[in-house]
């Protein structure tokens, strides 16, 4: 069996990186992010990344990190509003961000990675988001083209992943990540908890391992909780 | 006596019906999830990518993999499902889900929502609001009905940068309701907060619309 299953994230990411690269990472908030590949990377010192990621993270977790170190040039996200540091640096043009709609994302990822070149949707139309793109009428109804995305590299935490690469998410923490392991070539993931081949049933994978060139068991499992709110103390 | 704002969410909530799939904005639309009517049976989504919201946890059950689309905790219940972001955004986009409740900063007399970004401060982006907005069945708007400065926000045409073009179905003001039949009709004024009267909307709402 190839093997996918590296001892260290240096090592999993070992001849992936470059500068000026585009990196897909999934996550929703802090919620199913990459933690020890997102470390890794940060070490490593690539820059002038492009980030296809939901949210940034905040200023001192999750991609917050890589804003910290001005490694990213660009984001393409949809919700950037709990880091600081993520405002500083577009407010004095070091950062590029392109907003596009949650489920637009989801979908330019999902259909990059099924070889979709665009999609048409209502969403955005009428907005600053149809600015530039094609319009068509279906049915009488207003859409606008979006484009397939994709990248050199794609990043994704799991819960259980089984040595050939199959993985599982764990609730909402699956959010991205299935379609973000589906946009690129390479796909490097991070799980919670490794398991041999045959341990996670056929029926149960939501990642099929073709999706996943590369995996670490994740050192880093930190979940921190973006909003903590308790019954009873709110 | 203009209603509070969970006066405005339990005036949401009674446009609730058994069996609806709902996805409640953050903010003032969540207190609508502690107004549903009791035995009615409603499923709350939460666009990135939980299918029957249970209410906040207790200490004992916090889980940093159960978030709601707020990144708040939540709970699950008995038949909650998970999908990935691409499947929410299939429920939402595919109008498959009856009916969305969010708030706003405007509101035109055509339907317009602006409710994501305001020219000159920090952009935050506009999450899954656009998607909701353009495939959600029905749209209800919960605001104030003026701005802290006093001016109205259901105006002619909005001044902020749309979320979508003629998607209001109902909106829900401290001072009134107004509803709609259709997307190409007009709004109705088809309630007043107690004390309050047409007359009083009229002069403090910059829109157009039937009494």
């Amino acid at each position: 069996m190839a093997r996918k299953l590296h001892d260290t994230a240096r090592d999993a990411l070992s001849g992936l990186l470059f500068d000026g690269m585009t990196i897909a990472a999934g996550g929703f908030g802090l919620c199913g992010i990459p933690e020890t590949l997102i470390d890794e990377i940060r070490r490593s010192g690539v820059k002038d990344l492009t980030i296809i990621s939901n949210n940034a993270g905040v200023d001192d977790f999750g991609l917050g990190l890589l804003l910290q170190s001005r490694q990213v040039r660009k984001m393409i996200s949809s919700y950037v509003g709990e880091n600081k540091e993520f405002e500083r640096q577009y407010l004095t043009g070091v950062l590029e961000l392109e907003f596009n709609p949650q489920g637009t994302l989801a979908e330019r990822l999902r259909a990059g990675g099924a070889g979709i070149a665009g999609f048409y949707t209502r969403t955005g139309v009428g907005t600053i988001v149809a600015d530039g793109k094609e319009e068509k009428i279906f049915g009488g109804e207003r859409y606008i083209l979006e484009t397939g995305l994709t990248a050199d590299l794609a990043i994704v935490k799991a819960w259980r992943g089984d040595e050939k690469g199959n993985l599982v998410y764990r609730k909402t923490a699956r959010n991205f990540n299935p379609m973000v392991a589906t946009s690129s070539r390479v796909t490097v993931a991070e799980v919670e908890e490794l398991l041999p081949a045959g341990a996670i049933d056929p029926d149960h994978v939501h990642t099929p391992s073709i999706f996943v060139q590369r995996m670490i068991l994740a050192e880093r499992n930190e979940k921190r909780i973006e909003k903590r709110i308790v019954r009873g103390e709110v | 006596m203009p209603w509070t704002r969970n006066d405005m969410a339990a005036r949401a909530a009674r446009e609730l019906r058994d069996g609806f799939y709902v996805n409640l904005g953050i903010g003032i639309p969540t207190l609508v999830a502690d107004n549903i009517p009791e035995g009615m049976d409603v499923t709350l989504q939460s666009e990135n990518g939980m299918l029957g919201l249970g209410p906040y946890p207790d200490a004992a059950h916090v889980d940093a993999d159960i978030i709601n689309a707020g990144k708040e905790t939540i709970t699950e219940l008995a038949g909650t499902s998970y999908v990935s972001s691409a499947d929410s955004f299939g429920m939402i986009r595919g109008g498959h889900i009856d009916l969305s409740v969010l708030g706003a900063m405007e509101v035109a007399e055509n339907g317009d929502i602006a409710n994501w970004m305001i020219p000159g401060k920090m952009v935050k982006g506009m999450g899954g609001a656009m998607d909701l907005v353009a495939g959600v069945r029905r749209i209800i708007v919960l605001m104030d009905h003026v701005s802290r400065d006093g001016t109205p926000k259901f105006r002619k045409s909005c001044t902020l940068p749309l979320t979508g073009s003629a998607v209001v179905d109902m909106l829900i003001t401290d001072l009134a309701v107004f509803a709609r039949a259709d997307r190409s009709a007009r709004f109705r004024l088809i309630e007043c907060a107690p004390g309050v009267d047409p007359d009083q909307v009229r002069a403090l709402t910059e829109a157009d619309f039937d009494i």
